[in-house]
């Protein structure tokens, strides 16, 4: 359970990539400090953590985006001040409380990626989420599902950004 | 030593009611000796977020899959399982799980590959547990470790591969997954990931019989005059002829396969689990799309 997740595509180029935000290392770090069961056990206090949404969006589910590649549907919606890369952000995510994975991974996201700058979500690394150790307890499969939410962050931001 | 069935009366007009357990018996049983509740769901989290006390977790994926080959662990890793579950070669096995008990049903299937002698399904699965208020629990149990014999897994009488399925057109096969993926409109489930089948339709001949068609808003099994006047008398299939079931991976048709098996009496019913990812990548294997089962093509 404690062996290195490799990083990348195993070509070498290690460290190549932009280094995570503070807040996304963080949680990696803790990630790989447990065991494969407490990892899970983490996953739970994220899904247990996740904020409420706004009232703003609570009242208007048709302003969020589905993410149909997580296996229990997710909505989520990114909020942009300004334009352009230094432009702040924010986020926001929906899911049932029968969903408890698809919460942890929202959890994951809203915890590592707050706070940032547009720019700076846009150079997290799509393979971030194969960096928590999560494939072995929660399956590669299901996994995918998170990639998808990161994917389609930053989509709506890049668009909202006007970049 | 099995426990004894549950005698609800709303059970036995099922073909095999002791192969279902009422919410009230399984609060009345727990902890009783020579009983293992398993929880298995489609969410992996679930379980952590509170289950029923004293179940243990069997993730269908991590637990039941070999993780290299597409197909089931092996007699060893089967015992492994088992083991570390505290279920012996004599426990009775109520599983129950989220989604009308899609995967407690696949579970079951799995188990019954194994010959596990006696496993049941709780009827109502988890929501019907909660929906009615019962205790749930976040303190997992730590079972000790049993010996389970290693089993041969016997894939004969109901699993069916796809050469099996290439043999069997023209035979009674239901198609259990919405009438999109029927149909060929969709790869997918409504609201479900794209899980890579890259043609769209059903097997010709094929019967559409969505799952859901079994269950009860309350995640029950439907009474059995309804079972069969959705099984028998809308689709025609014959109890004393055999039967194969499919989906896409094998989840959703073990719902049906069960509900056919125990609740109707179908007497030679098979899960294909490859279902829709593996037909609907196959090179050369006839497709239909379209709402009705199609041609059968000759052999």
């Amino acid at each position: 359970m404690t062996t290195p997740i490799a990083h990348g595509d195993g070509s070498g180029a290690d460290g190549a990539s932009a280094p995570l935000p503070p807040a996304f290392a963080q949680v990696v770090e803790d990630f790989q400090a447990l065991a494969g069961r407490d990892r899970l056990q983490l996953l739970l206090e994220f899904a247990d953590g996740l904020p409420d949404l706004p009232e703003r969006y609570a009242d208007h589910p048709e302003l969020l985006e589905p993410v149909p590649e997580c296996q229990t549907p997710i909505f989520l919606i990114t909020e942009v001040d300004g334009e352009g890369e230094q432009a702040p952000m924010r986020l926001f995510f929906s899911a049932p409380p029968e969903a408890p994975t698809t919460r942890g991974f929202a959890g994951i996201l809203a915890e590592g990626l707050e706070g940032l700058t547009v720019g700076e979500v846009l150079a997290v690394p799509a393979d971030v989420t194969e960096t928590l150790g999560l494939a072995e307890v929660v399956s590669p499969l299901r996994l995918r599902g998170m990639g998808a939410m990161l994917g389609r962050i930053k989509r709506q931001l890049g668009e909202k950004a006007g970049i | 030593m099995a426990l004894p069935a549950d005698p609800a009366p709303e059970l036995q007009e099922y073909a095999h009611p002791e192969k279902l357990v009422t919410t009230d018996w399984l609060a009345e049983h727990l902890g009783e000796d020579g009983l293992v509740v398993v929880e298995s769901d489609e969410d992996v989290l679930l379980y952590e977020t509170g289950h029923i006390p004293g179940a243990v977790k069997i993730d269908w994926h991590l637990d039941l899959n070999d993780p290299v080959t597409r197909d089931y662990v092996d007699g060893e890793g089967f015992a492994q399982v088992m083991s570390r579950a505290g279920i012996t070669a004599d426990t009775t096995i109520v599983v129950y799980g989220d989604k009308s008990n899609w995967w407690a049903a696949y579970a079951l299937w799995v188990f019954e590959l194994f010959g596990h002698a006696d496993v049941r399904l709780l009827d109502g699965g988890r929501a019907l547990w909660e929906a009615e208020g019962r205790e749930l629990t976040r303190e997992a149990p730590s079972p000790a470790a049993t010996e389970y014999p290693v089993l041969e897994r016997d894939d004969s009488t109901a699993r069916a591969f796809r050469e099996d399925v290439l043999a069997f057109l023209g035979g009674q096969l239901v198609d259990v997954r919405s009438p999109q993926e029927y149909s060929g409109e969709r790869l997918h489930m409504p609201d479900y990931p794209q899980e890579g089948a890259v043609r769209g339709g059903h097997i010709p001949g094929a019967s559409s019989v969505p799952w859901a068609k079994a269950a009860r808003e309350d995640g029950r099994f439907h009474r059995r005059a309804d079972l069969e006047s959705v099984y028998q008398k809308e689709q025609g299939l014959d109890p004393a002829e055999p039967v194969i079931a499919y989906c896409r991976i094998g989840e959703r048709s073990s719902h049906s396969w069960f509900a056919l098996k125990y609740l109707l009496g179908f007497e030679d019913v098979k899960n294909y689990d490859g279902s829709w990812t593996e037909w609907g990548n196959s090179v050369r294997v006839p497709v239909v799309t379209g709402t009705e089962p199609g041609e059968v093509p000759s052999a």
